[in-house]
């Protein structure tokens, strides 16, 4: 979608800049300080969400022994994917190739420095020298840091799936892995102007399909394929320390805003839309999940209404940039009543052992907000000079939502199991049983938190 | 000697101080402590799956007074805990053989 998400969001603003777009012309536009300030401050915040926001978010929920290792998780991933991304994970999602993978023109970043001159970059080009190349306003290293964090975040959600039983090792070999083959080609398909999603029209603002469907399709298949947690069901498996999971929801949620209004690459009037629809959508959610849980359940949880507001940011995310705030408050009501079934529901009637619930939030929740853009897109908000008419919530969009949405779980579905087996095969899994129950704070890393 | 042993109700301990201090109780010791009696546990609910919790938090005093003060101890933490609703606690009374004060030296009663 990054169509929609660059070319015409910028459009908007800076309607010369698609006049001066190929990188070789005469006289190349200028770095936007507004925009790169934003986008430096947008970069630091999506990397806060999972270090320490998602860290925390899963450790509250988490068994006493098992609260250190579950921070291990996201904080390793985070090292792991930077080195990846650096390495070629940027390359392959973000340089031309073809239609399903980038190539190794930037691999190790070569290149990114060589328009510097005086210590001044020339602005990045998404797409050069392709019919499709979309200008942004911020150099490349900017662009690249801010892809980053995103890569990062994704494979750290789905570590809720598998959380109090994968061995350390498995989880960096399964996550390095996982990065280069299905979070790369993923954003590529989305995200590169050359990418058969994004020449197709499906709309994903900051990562419905990219991150969220992705890791949520990912854990479902980590919970079926590494079973269920010694005792589930019959053991008390009650959060260690819920103040820690409300701390770190509170910190995604503000992290939230680098994720989605820094996902217009520039600081200007769709950037403040889609904050807007952010903090609408995920109250809303949150509310929605809240209300759900009282009237079905009997109380309100406080679980229950940070669950909510994941579920809120989550389905917002490929919306915000598309919608207005009215959209906003239905879809964030429809997720967190959603999610809200799924994770207290679904879940136990399928009988898969999802213990953070990454699928019941983030997968859900990502469908949920992917399908709900194609119907409730603003045309305004996306149209520009080059396409005045923007892109209208209605079937046939809808359709195209769909395409997305099935692509990328029959992608990551099978992906993910095959990279399973392989680190099944290469290092096993799961901890034994004996070790599980000791926890893994102490088997694994021996430390412990008391 | 006895060794008075009372689980009570965690927010009842300070009650149970002031009521024994005036006797002219010189120390005890408090822990904190899970248990469970006729009152049960209580369920806990998260994300849709329901754990009941059998042991609930207490607090256990331990408290050593000379033979004469003790039927004045025990009624003081009876009455001073007591709400009347379920899971107020229990009061033990078991026999001492020997104290010492490790400072001084001094032994039994005069320990206390």
């Amino acid at each position: 979608m990054m169509r929609p998400r660059l070319n015409w969001g910028l459009g908007v603003l800076l309607p010369a800049l698609l006049v001066a777009a190929p990188a070789f012309a005469d006289d190349p536009p200028k770095i936007d300080t507004g925009d790169t300030a934003w986008m430096l401050t947008s970069t630091a915040l999506v990397l806060m969400m999972t270090i320490p926001g998602l860290a925390l978010f899963y450790a509250g929920m988490v068994r006493k022994k098992n609260v250190l290792a579950t921070m291990m998780q996201s904080f390793t991933i985070c090292c792991l994917v930077t080195v990846v991304w650096m390495v070629a994970g940027y390359s392959l999602a973000f340089t031309n190739g073809n239609a399903y993978i980038g190539d190794f023109s930037r691999f190790l970043l070569s290149g990114i420095g060589s328009n510097i001159v005086k210590g001044v970059d020339q602005v990045f080009v998404l797409g050069a020298g392709t019919d499709a190349a979309v200008p942004t306003t911020v150099p490349e290293s900017v662009f690249m840091m801010f892809q980053m964090t995103f890569a990062i975040i994704t494979p750290a959600l789905i570590a809720g799936a598998f959380a109090d039983r994968m061995k350390f090792s498995a989880m960096c070999i399964f996550m390095v892995l996982w990065s280069l083959f299905v979070y790369s080609p993923i954003a590529h398909w989305v995200w590169a102007p050359t990418g058969w999603m994004f020449a197709l029209g499906v709309l994903d603002f900051a990562g419905g399909t990219v991150v969220h469907i992705n890791a949520g399709v990912a854990g479902l298949v980590c919970a079926l394929v590494l079973g269920k947690r010694n005792g589930y069901g019959t053991n008390n498996m009650a959060p260690y320390n819920l103040a820690y999971a409300v701390i770190g929801a509170s910190m995604l949620w503000v992290g939230w805003f680098g994720f989605n209004a820094g996902s217009a690459l520039s600081a200007g009037g769709r950037a403040g839309m889609a904050m807007a629809v952010t903090q609408i959508a995920t109250a809303a959610a949150a509310l929605g999940w809240m209300f759900a849980e009282w009237i079905t359940k009997g109380k309100p949880s406080v679980l229950g209404v940070v669950s909510g507001a994941v579920a809120g940011l989550v389905a917002i995310t490929p919306a915000s940039g598309f919608v207005l705030p009215g959209s906003a408050i239905i879809i964030g009501l429809a997720a967190g009543v959603v999610c809200f079934w799924a994770a207290t529901s679904l879940k136990h009637m399928l009988g898969y052992d999802d213990s953070l619930d990454a699928f019941g939030v983030h997968g859900v929740g990502g469908i949920v907000g992917a399908l709900l853009t194609g119907v409730f897109a603003y045309a305004a908000l996306s149209a520009t000079d080059a396409t005045p008419d923007g892109i209208s919530g209605g079937i046939d969009q809808l359709k195209l939502q769909v395409i997305g949405v099935v692509a990328t779980i029959v992608y990551t579905g099978v992906m993910t199991l095959i990279l399973l087996m392989i680190t099944k095969a290469l290092v096993g899994l799961r901890v034994a049983e004996e070790e599980e129950r000791e926890g893994l704070d102490i088997v694994l890393h021996g430390e412990q938190i008391f | 000697m006895k060794l008075i042993m009372a689980i009570i109700k965690p927010f009842k301990l300070d009650d149970v101080r002031e009521a024994l201090t005036p006797l002219g109780v010189q120390g005890l010791t408090v822990s904190e402590v899970k248990g469970f009696g006729r009152q049960k546990g209580q369920t806990e609910i998260y994300r849709g799956a329901e754990y009941h919790v059998s042991f609930l938090p207490k607090i256990k005093i331990e408290v050593v007074v000379a033979d004469d003060l003790a039927d004045s101890v025990i009624e003081a933490i009876a009455k001073s805990a007591h709400t009347g609703k379920i899971g107020d606690g229990k009061i033990f009374v078991l026999d001492i053989a020997r104290a010492m004060r490790i400072r001084t030296g001094e032994t039994d009663t005069e320990a206390l």
